[in-house]
């Protein structure tokens, strides 16, 4: 199905199980602990042996040598895959660096091995014995000593730079104006399942059930990198504990495991321990990042410039936290920069919301600073600033655009009026407490995807494509989805996901998975009902499906037996003109925060906090809600306590465990709202939807940042915000 | 983990002979951080004596009008107690102010005092660490140590004990009751029991090998204000980046430990003597001498100001 213009009246608009708040159908499963996840799939993969991966000790530098004697006569032990063994490998596009090191070292705890045994507590034993001498070479692991030398990027999901009008001159003459410098830290998805892989080989080909985002990437991940076609791969990842971004591409868990069962001749498993999540895989990088803004003394906005610095290992891109600020605000004269450093650190890529969740912590700070300069409320700033067409080309249009209704109905809803406009003037007991809002704004992806509807003689309908569920709710509005537009209830409806064997779909990341999967899973449905109506001799422009039944005037036929004896199948792909090329499609949001800081210790603690999203037509408000609260909650770790502390003389994230890589706990989050405006986006799909699992995180951190100065008075620009960065600038105690 | 050997105890002079015959042996108990340290392949003990079955589960009432808690009390169990909780308040405090439900239902009394540090160059075994590893040298001098001792450091070490419980104790003039493998027994003031770093930041504790605590008494209760305010980045399951512990009389003197800033719970007799005069002189005898990183140096206006809400709550209770 070819979508190329704007979505009119559908079966979708009925809302008879769209829309509706339905508990997510693969819920019991999951709370009953029978979801089979990756690493449990004894039933598929009988007596697997047990990998453990053996990361390096040094962040940048070369094997001189490496000794297997100890290791391989330990017992248990049953094969040790080193780069010395592994014969050749590939490295495919999804990889900035190789996922076996050897003999060069490319980032600490990058894998240099992995020892097969028939224990996990075996084969974690033995690679202890492993002996390697390493010669250490040096790295640059410090952003602000590398930024200096930091390149115009060769890759990256935005341009470089983008410029409008004349920055500089309008900038010097603005009559107010901000130039202030932010910083973000590295930070890691700290996913509850780990990375997590079983893979078996029969003949030449390899099986793998592994803990993935993106089904057909992972295809071609595997075959790039074993150097084997594509045909002989087949990945499943029905079930998947949290990605974040972390698993859009195959880590060392899923190459090792395969390499691991070649030696070993048996099934292998290999999870990643919890501190090689963190330095084995991949982080959202930290950023620099330098934002000026000019205006009118009556608010207007003349010119905005976003310069932003990150860094990564050689070949790796950038993170592209300049490219909300070329669509979210108005301004005649604009300028963004992202500028690449290289980097010794493990890789950096994508994490919620990329770009996007790091640039708004900083732009959104900048546009609390401009209003309190302006002496104008924060969102009657932005809201002189809104404007309804792509900045640098007027003549595209937003598709949709309710950033002021947002902050106007949030504003309302908070009590925003309640907000001493005095920083730290309000005090409860030993707390101050302030409040603080951001905008939040997210791009909208359209990406094809695929999915197959089957038909059995039941009526019941079974929906296949290679769509994951990151704990996000796929399962469900997949199911909701199907059974609308087939017209059954959704207790007959079957998905099935995450299996290679399936029609390729978008797969699960950029807040994309919603309305793209659904919308695929809609053109499936609506070629099957072709399917069906031409079977029973239908006009299938007249045919109603409603009940269970397909209906033409007087005459009704029941699903079940339409299929008859076999079974009927569609199959069909959604894919996209260039309506986004006319139309700029974004999500937006508003988000409220009030906090209260301790007057003593500067201790800071969120008090309540609300989103209000405008994100196309919501598919399910249980889940939406699910995915925007986990988002703010996310944000709330970014503008508080998360940082992946990097030792800038060894070259890896110190604090690679959860007990010192702070993420919000229950007693951090004592209260959330989350509102969804009433709207629906007629150019985004078929299914009139967009996302929302992203759009919740940006901004939350700057509305946190916000609502600190106003509780206590202290601005800090570097993030995390923590109780060190504001003591000394608290008054004394009285 | 290296395959250990274990066996279970039946009573407290059994389990210290047992660790006195069997080099690198180690009791077991809660396994709250042994278990994880193990799995680090930072622990590898040979042998592990299972010591839950010798009861030392209660907590009852001293002679001296203390309270005598058995070295297996879990801490929940000990923070909950009633008597703790009228007189001994600052002790239930501290726990819950500590770990989480689960983790307190395993941990002991024990357990908790011998608890090993949080500094994380000693969790990653690529790092030196004198600690772990003796003469290797110190990778949290020079990197990252926000949360690290400034007090009673050494060149070797600068890692500081993590626990809440430890710093109550304190505070309460607590004394360590032990059993050593011939069977003879001794008590240790609290005050004596942690060591500081100095070039031997592996031997923590004044416990000789194979020695085996039996209890912790409490001396009879001193009344006053007990209030416990740890101060950490998010609101609950955090170690401190430091801890305030007081108890102060209707007449503003009283005694007051710190936590998160050494090698053990941290007191000062000359600061003890100037809570009269409020928190400034308090602090200033009590971070006598303190040496902070760039990363920490934050603890030492954090220590006056979390000291001055202390007394100042202290105040508004009387």
């Amino acid at each position: 199905m070819k979508f190329d213009a704007p979505a009119t009246t559908n079966p979708i608009d009925q809302l008879k199980a769209v829309g509706k708040p339905t508990s997510r159908i693969d819920g019991p499963l999951k709370t009953t602990g029978t979801a089979p996840y990756a690493y449990e799939r004894h039933d598929a993969a009988a007596n697997p042996a047990y990998g453990f991966i053996l990361g390096s000790a040094i962040a940048k530098g070369r094997i001189a040598s490496i000794d297997l004697t100890q290791a391989k006569a330990a017992p248990g032990v049953i094969a040790i895959v080193t780069a010395e063994n592994a014969g050749k490998l590939g490295k495919p596009t999804g990889h900035t660096v190789r996922m076996l090191a050897g003999p060069a070292i490319d980032h600490y705890d990058q894998a240099v091995a992995l020892v097969v045994a028939d224990s996990f507590e075996q084969a974690r034993a033995a690679a202890r014995l492993i002996r390697i001498d390493y010669v250490r070479a040096k790295g640059a692991f410090d952003l602000a000593a590398a930024k200096d030398g930091a390149v115009v990027p060769e890759t990256g999901w935005t341009a470089p730079d983008s410029a409008a009008g004349d920055f500089d001159g309008a900038f010097a003459k603005a009559p107010v104006k901000l130039d202030a410098i932010y910083t973000t830290p590295d930070q890691c998805h700290a996913s509850m399942e780990p990375h997590a892989t079983m893979a078996a080989w029969s003949g030449g080909k390899l099986t793998l059930w592994t803990s993935n985002q993106m089904v057909a990437g992972a295809v071609g991940d595997m075959a790039g990198t074993l150097l084997i076609p594509k045909e002989n791969i087949h990945v499943m990842a029905p079930y998947v504990g949290g990605g974040f971004g972390s698993k859009l591409w195959v880590r060392s868990d899923a190459v090792l495991a395969a390499l691991g069962a070649r030696a070993a001749g048996r099934p292998v498993k290999v999870a990643l321990t919890r501190p090689q999540v963190f330095n084995n895989t991949t982080h959202r990088p930290a950023t620099i990042q330098r934002i000026r803004i000019g205006a009118t003394r009556d608010g207007k906005i003349t010119a905005i410039g976003h310069e932003t610095w990150s860094g990564d290992l050689p070949g790796g891109g950038p993170e592209g936290a300049a490219a909300q600020t070329r669509l979210l605000y108005a301004g005649e004269n604009r300028m963004t920069k992202t500028r690449l450093a290289v980097l010794d650190l493990p890789e950096g890529n994508a994490m919620r919301a990329p770009g996007e969740a790091p640039g708004m912590m900083a732009l959104e700070v900048a546009m609390d600073e401009m209003a309190e300069k302006l002496g104008m409320d924060p969102i009657r700033f932005r809201t002189i600033n809104d404007i309804q067409v792509d900045p640098e080309k007027p003549e595209r249009p937003f598709s949709q655009r309710a950033l002021i209704e947002c902050m106007e109905s949030g504003a309302q809803r908070f009590g925003w009026n309640r907000r001493s406009t005095r920083p730290g003037s309000v005090r409860d007991g030993r707390w101050l407490v302030g409040m603080g809002m951001a905008a939040a704004f997210r791009n909208n992806h359209l990406i094809k995807s695929a999915a197959r509807v089957r038909l059995d003689k039941h009526g019941m309908v079974t929906v296949e494509t290679d769509m994951t569920d990151i704990g996000t709710g796929s399962y469900t509005i997949i199911a909701q989805t199907a059974a609308e537009t087939m017209g059954v209830a959704l207790e007959r409806v079957t998905v099935r996901l995450g299996d290679s064997a399936f029609p390729v779909s978008c797969g699960s990341g950029g807040q994309f998975g919603a309305v793209n999967s659904t919308a695929g899973v809609y053109a499936a449905c609506m070629k099957l009902r072709e399917a069906i109506a031409q079977k029973l001799g239908f006009n299938s422009a007249d045919a109603e499906f409603a009940g269970g039944q397909v209906r033409v005037g007087n005459r009704s036929v029941d699903l079940g037996e339409a299929a008859g004896e076999g079974e009927l199948s569609a199959e069909d792909v959604i894919e996209y003109g260039d309506i986004a090329k006319r139309y700029q499609q974004s999500t937006f949001g508003a988000h409220f925060v009030e906090v209260a800081v301790d007057a003593a210790t500067a201790e800071i603690r969120v008090r309540r906090m609300l989103a209000v999203c405008a994100a196309g037509r919501i598919l399910n408000p249980i889940s939406a809600r699910s995915q925007v609260i986990g988002a703010m909650t996310m944000g709330v770790g970014a503008a508080l306590m998360e940082e992946a502390v990097v030792d800038k003389r060894f070259g890896f994230f110190v604090n690679h465990d959860l007990a010192s890589y702070e993420v919000p706990v229950h007693a951090d989050i004592p209260h959330q709202e989350v509102i969804f405006l009433d709207e629906t986006d007629p150019m985004s799909s078929p299914m009139k939807a967009k996302g929302v699992g992203e759009l919740g995180i940006c901004g939350v951190a700057a509305a946190v940042a916000n609502a600190i100065y106003n509780a206590c008075g202290v601005r800090v620009r570097d993030y995390p915000v923590t109780l060190d960065k504001i003591i000394g600038n608290l008054p004394p105690l009285a | 983990m290296k395959a250990f050997s274990y066996e279970r105890a039946t009573s407290p002079a059994e389990a210290a002979a047992l660790a006195g015959r069997t080099p690198g042996a180690r009791f077991i108990a809660g396994g709250t951080n042994l278990l994880d340290l193990m799995k680090l392949q930072i622990e590898t003990p040979a042998h592990l004596i299972d010591i839950n079955g010798i009861g030392l589960d209660r907590i009852e009432a001293t002679e001296e009008g203390g309270l005598r808690i058995g070295a297996l009390v879990r801490n929940t169990d000990l923070a909950a107690d009633q008597r703790v909780r009228r007189d001994y308040a600052l002790l239930s405090r501290a726990l819950l102010a500590g770990a989480s439900g689960q983790l307190r239902n395993m941990a002991t009394t024990a357990g908790n005092l011998m608890q090993r540090t949080r500094c994380p160059y000693f969790y990653d075994s690529n790092q030196p660490c004198n600690k772990r590893q003796p003469g290797s040298g110190c990778a949290a001098i020079g990197g990252f140590s926000r949360a690290h001792a400034m007090l009673g450091t050494s060149e070797a070490c600068i890692a500081t004990h993590p626990s809440d419980m430890a710093v109550a104790m304190r505070a309460l003039d607590a004394t360590v009751e032990t059993v050593r493998p011939d069977g003879s027994v001794r008590a240790i003031p609290i005050a004596d029991f942690h060591r500081l770093p100095g070039d031997t930041p592996h031997i923590e504790t004044a416990l000789d090998p194979g020695e085996l605590i039996t209890a912790v008494t409490l001396p009879k209760p001193v009344g006053g204000r007990h209030i416990y305010h740890k101060v950490r980045d998010r609101a609950s399951y955090a170690f401190a980046l430091i801890s305030v512990g007081a108890i102060v009389q209707k007449d503003g003197s009283g005694r007051v430990a710190l936590g998160g800033v050494a090698h053990k719970p941290w007191r000062v007799e000359a600061a003890d003597a100037q809570l009269p005069a409020g928190a400034k002189a308090t602090a200033a005898a009590l971070l006598a001498g303190a040496r902070p990183t760039q990363d920490n140096a934050f603890k030492i206006p954090l220590v006056e100001r979390t000291l001055g809400a202390v007394l100042a709550q202290a105040e508004a209770m009387r």
